[in-house]
């Protein structure tokens, strides 16, 4: 633990219903905060929540090894995709990798740890609102604030969120895991432990799979998933007068997080770029919005990276000393972070100082763009864990684990094959499925059995363009998948002209309701009828004998004249393609 | 380390003559001759409580019964033990903290009363209440300095349920700090008397609810057993003492010392008052992940009232005597009184045999080894930082560290150490996990001999009290005291104790208890034998502590 240094606590507006100081002094104020000003009725501290485990006995301390767990393999794990192997593309990876006058060649080797705060109504072992924003110490209780006395209720929703997302990476599920009990002492955690799962994991063994943004050259890569394990959050820590703890004058605990359900994804050491980390992540968030188990946010801190990152000659086998980055708020920092840290390490090497690169922790600056040494550590720390007695054992059954992947929605990557399969492009393909809610928008069009490309463009282009300019979510648009499909139609078959469709948009957006009845109202149906149009030319023939003559006389040019007239006649309503044939002829007659 | 050297090496008792001859049933008469005689002038200072009764009545029944019939209003009542506490508190010193509300709420009962409202089972019925149990309108210290003062925000489940049913809670009782201890020596704030020897311990760690019961400061007490916290205490004492089922009663708002063994249990003077306050405490709670969702039975209700029994009221029920438990290293005295419970119940018509269990010395180091680690996890959250003592320190870790050193005292300091060495890299295996699988075997030995036989019998301690200070520098010695009792909680079963002798030793004899351990979830089978066993038993166990002046 880094030396904290000590500061005044002096009691600022928190608008808080206490405030936590952790560091005493001389001029301490207030120390016994949760004393008899806090009440708590009996109803409040009445956890409305059920263990999960269904058979586990009343004396869960008989110890489990391991080996005695089961796990169901998951069934997706072994289908093959049945896609063709697509050519890895170089062009990334050479973007990060080094070369020296020597001709070494370097390669980095990433592996990242996510947690992933679970949108839960209610924290993981009390029923604490966990919603994010709330002011400082307010969604707090006896449980999560580790009063004496108090005993964790494991939220069942924290169970099911993790089977769900050891589904979707292809994991095994184990139907028998337990908690475990993770050592430490630190402000902003209240039991001086944080309940975790140890040896046995909720899921282990998945993968996930990405598809890199074309602009970099694409590819398609898959990286192994390690293990999926339950937890639940510390609480936050407020350092005064400085962004961390070093330079600030005190600290304030905000135990609002504390509790809060999370599930860490440890990824295999499989990422050899800043952008393939990047992307994996993205590709993770994408699943968790997918799975609704996250919002994946990772500015509030609802989606945290930690990146393990070392370097070694391209060929050797051996893993070169890894350093461990924090504090990436968004994916285009973590890979240049990670760009950042591969360069220092290589220069490192290159310049006979590799044993400079030691095992320690290091935080990604935003603002000077660079990693700094945040604390060193010294071995291993042992967190002492061990069998968690106040929990009994979560025991799953094969049916439970089954009917929750018959829930599963269609996932990311099995949506980009899809849409190959429907011939949209890579590019196009990111784009739609980037956002789950855009995806299923645009699948809703096309059940109503739109044309692709014209939907994937109207998307992807106006309707992208208002909600963006609108600050909406796609869900919030008044324009209903079945009315945007249904003007895709009317262009299709002729009833209106694209022209028009571009016109009757705004009102849709702004007003929903069906794109016909707009057109109809407004008299905008195309006119594609052949008597109606010979006898519009007729009439603008018959206005402008002169100019028919000067046509007739070799001026074709006015052939564009005509056209406006015509169409200024119809208002803008004639079939272009129809009226431009008849004109001719006419002329020409 | 310490908890690895042989448990097994009782000290010898050099201080307890024989009180007994074989003979077992012949002699209480002599013993109680002793007892009355020096009783007498005792009687003449205190009450009539103190005098020697007929046989172990349900002071929770006569409350009631004499509220329902107006013979005493509830004030009146509360009065009458807030001065006894009071009187003897001087002496026996077993509480931290008195209630200050319990007259208003004993007013408010007998305003209840005047309307003819209804009344719970244990309306206006005093009981005190172990430290460790967190209570919303005093302090819960947990017998530790790192405490002091604090006040929890909310009533542990046990404590709720019995205002449910309208205990007045009386005080809380001193304990030897976080549980950790045979002799409430333990405290951080006081040592408690043994009311039948005020130069004795009253064994530990509810050594305050022990003494209370025993020096009727209180109709009851709620107590908390890890190792043996409310049986040892209970025999030490010559109080009935229950350790219920693991999981029976909710340990939430119990200040937890070692999670997974930990009980909260109850005391009373007669079998039939433990019944009715474990009657109240006991079911499932769903703040607590490993309370058992078990059906609770009647107990207190289909017990026989005793001149209803016929002369062998015990047959078909089988008793197993722990051969283990009565041999080398146990005091003479001790022996005898369990072997002449044993031969009162085969009068009673039960079947008595003698089992072997050849593991049963392997608990204590496991207990020892599990508890500590377990405890050095537990006691992580007292550090200062949100409530409690906190020291002053220019660093974080310093405070921490000053915090916990000005707070916790010795005997928790070295759990705590063991357990973080226990649990430590490299350690694990050959403690932690150890001491798991020894556990193991303890508890498959005992489910298998409690296929055999109902109960099995045992003495609770190698001892009865000893003095004050005696074993205060040699914690092994303290530690070999629990070999009885640790293997019961290992296996999470249920444990009555009632007492079942004096041994000689103090002014007026020593009282020993017996141990009686049931199938797991069984404590009606316990409870309903214990009642027969201690209504019929001879007269020596009739006699209440005479309290010194």
């Amino acid at each position: 633990m880094a030396a904290a240094r000590l500061v005044r606590a002096t009691m600022v507006a928190l608008p808080s219903a206490f405030c936590l100081h952790i560091y005493s002094s001389s001029k301490i104020i207030s120390r016994n905060l949760l004393a008899p000003g806090l009440r708590y009725t009996p109803q409040q501290l009445h956890y409305r929540f059920l263990a999960i485990s269904t058979s586990a006995p009343a004396l869960s301390s008989s110890p489990s090894s391991p080996s005695s767990s089961h796990s169901v393999p998951s069934g997706r794990k072994k289908q093959n995709r049945g896609l063709p192997a697509r050519v890895l593309t170089q062009q990334s990876e050479n973007r990060v990798l080094e070369e020296n006058a020597s001709g070494t060649e370097y390669e980095a080797v990433i592996g990242i740890e996510t947690h992933v705060q679970l949108s839960t109504a209610t924290k993981a072992f009390c029923s604490c609102p966990s919603q994010y924003g709330s002011e400082p110490n307010s969604n707090v209780c006896p449980i999560c604030m580790g009063l004496p006395g108090c005993l964790p209720v494991l939220n069942e929703k924290c169970v099911e969120f993790g089977v769900r997302l050891g589904h979707a990476l292809h994991s095994d599920i184990a139907l028998n895991s337990k908690f475990d009990r993770k050592q430490y002492f630190y402000p902003d955690l209240p039991k001086g432990y944080q309940i975790s799962q140890f040896d046995i994991p909720i899921a282990k063994n998945g993968f996930l799979e990405v598809d890199l943004p074309v602009e970099y050259g694409g590819g398609y890569r898959k990286f192994g998933i390690t293990r999926v394990h339950m937890e639940e959050d510390a609480g936050k820590l407020i350092h005064a007068g400085a962004d961390q703890l070093s330079g600030s004058s005190h600290s304030q605990v905000d135990l609002n997080r504390a509790g809060v359900p999370l599930l860490e994804i440890v990824s295999e050491p499989d990422m050899r770029t800043g952008l393939e980390a990047a992307e994996y992540a993205a590709e993770l968030q994408r699943i968790v919005r997918y799975l609704g188990v996250g919002n994946g946010n990772m500015q509030e801190g609802s989606m945290r990276c930690d990146v393990n990152i070392s370097v070694r000659p391209k060929g050797q086998a051996k893993f070169g000393t890894k350093v461990e980055i924090k504090n990436m708020n968004s994916f285009s920092a973590m890979q240049r972070a990670i760009e950042y840290e591969i360069e220092r390490q290589v220069g490192l090497i290159e310049g006979g100082e590799a044993d400079k690169i030691v095992q320690e922790t290091r935080l990604w600056e935003e603002a000077a763009q660079r990693t700094t040494t945040m604390r060193k550590k010294e071995g291993l720390a042992d967190y002492r864990y061990f069998p968690e007695p106040d929990l009994p054992e979560v025991i799953l059954t094969e049916e439970y684990v089954e009917s929750i992947r018959k829930t599963l929605p269609e996932l990311p990557n099995d949506k980009r094959r899809r849409y190959e399969t429907l011939g949209l492009s890579m590019q196009d393909i990111l784009v739609l499925t980037n956002d789950v809610d855009v995806a299923a928008y645009f699948d809703a069009v096309l059940e109503k059995g739109s044309d692709v490309k014209m939907a994937a463009n109207w998307i992807m282009g106006d309707i992208t363009a208002y909600t963006k300019n609108e600050k909406l979510s796609i869900t919030e648009l008044k324009l209903s998948p079945s009315a945007l499909a249904e003007l895709i139609s009317l262009i299709k078959d002729g009833t209106i002209s694209g022209k028009i469709a571009k016109e009757v948009l705004p009102e849709l957006l702004e007003k929903g309701g069906s794109a016909k009845s707009i057109i109809e109202k407004k008299g905008l149906v195309q006119i594609s009828d052949v008597a109606t149009i010979e006898k519009m030319i007729d009439e603008v023939l018959a206005k402008n004998p002169s100019q028919l003559e000067a046509y007739r006389g070799g001026k074709t040019k006015l052939q564009g004249f005509f056209v406006g007239q015509v169409m200024k006649a119809s208002g803008g309503k004639v079939n272009p393609a129809l009226m431009n044939k008849i004109l001719l002829e006419k002329l020409n007659g | 380390m310490a908890f690895r050297t042989s448990a097994l090496a009782l000290p010898q008792q050099v201080g307890f003559a024989f009180c007994m001859t074989g003979q077992a049933l012949k002699l209480p008469r002599t013993k109680r001759l002793v007892v009355r005689n020096s009783m007498t002038s005792a009687t003449s200072l205190h009450d009539n409580l103190i005098v020697a009764q007929a046989r172990p009545a349900s002071v929770i029944r006569k409350i009631r019964e004499d509220l329902e019939n107006r013979e005493r209003s509830a004030v009146d009542i509360m009065e009458d033990y807030l001065t006894r506490l009071r009187d003897r508190e001087t002496h026996v010193q077993s509480f931290l903290h008195v209630s200050e509300t319990a007259m208003e709420e004993a007013k408010l009962l007998d305003d209840k009363l005047a309307q003819k409202a209804r009344i719970g089972p244990l309306a206006g019925v005093p009981i005190a209440v172990k430290d460790n149990l967190c209570t919303k309108d005093m302090p819960s210290t947990g017998g530790s300095k790192i405490l002091e003062g604090y006040r929890p925000p909310y009533d542990a489940t046990a404590v709720r349920k019995l205002r449910e049913t309208g205990a007045v809670i009386i005080g809380k009782t001193n304990m030897d700090e976080f549980g950790m201890g045979s002799t409430t020596e333990g405290s951080a704030y006081k040592v408690t008397a043994n009311p039948w020897d005020t130069t004795r311990v009253p064994g530990g760690s509810s050594g305050g609810s022990a003494a209370a019961v025993a020096a009727k400061q209180c109709a009851g007490a709620l107590g908390s057993d890890t190792g043996g916290s409310i049986r040892q205490p209970a025999s030490f004492c010559g109080v009935v003492g229950l350790k219920p089922t693991y999981g029976r009663v909710s340990r939430s708002g119990l200040m937890a010392y070692a999670s997974s063994l930990d009980v909260v249990g109850c005391f009373g003077s007669s079998v039939e008052d433990v019944a009715i306050l474990f009657q109240s405490v006991a079911g499932h709670d769903s703040a607590d992940s490993t309370s058992s969702s078990k059906d609770v039975p009647s107990f207190a209700e289909t017990f026989t009232p005793v001149d209803k029994l016929n002369s062998k009221p015990l047959v078909g029920v089988k008793f197993g005597l722990i051969k283990e438990t009565l041999g080398e290293g146990v005091d003479s005295s001790v022996v005898s009184a369990v072997q002449s419970a044993a031969k009162h119940l085969e009068n009673l018509g039960a079947e008595v045999i003698e089992v072997e269990l050849p593991k049963f010395s392997l608990g204590l180091p496991a207990y020892y080894v599990l508890a500590a680690s377990e405890a050095s996890s537990n006691l992580s959250r007292y550090d200062g930082a949100r409530y409690g003592r906190r020291e002053d320190a220019q660093e974080l870790v310093t405070m921490y560290g000053k915090s916990r050193d000005m707070g916790l005292g010795s005997e928790v300091k070295r759990r705590i150490l063991m357990g973080t060495y226990a649990l430590s890299a490299g350690y694990y295996d050959a403690y932690y996990k150890r001491a798991q699988q020894v556990r193991r075997l303890i508890q498959t030995d005992l489910e298998d001999v409690l296929q055999r036989v109902d109960i099995l019998l045992s003495p609770v301690a190698p001892t009865p009290a000893y003095k004050i200070g005696e074993k205060a520098d040699d914690p092994l010695a303290m530690y070999a005291g629990d070999l009885m009792t640790v293997n019961v909680n290992l296996a999470g079963l249920p444990a009555l104790v009632v007492p079942c002798g004096v041994a000689e030793g103090g002014q007026f004899g020593l009282p020993v208890g017996l141990q009686m351990v049931g199938k797991s979830f069984d404590e009606a089978t316990l409870l309903h034998s214990g009642h027969i066993f201690e209504q019929t038993a001879p007269s020596w166990h009739r006699t209440v502590p005479p309290l010194v002046q």
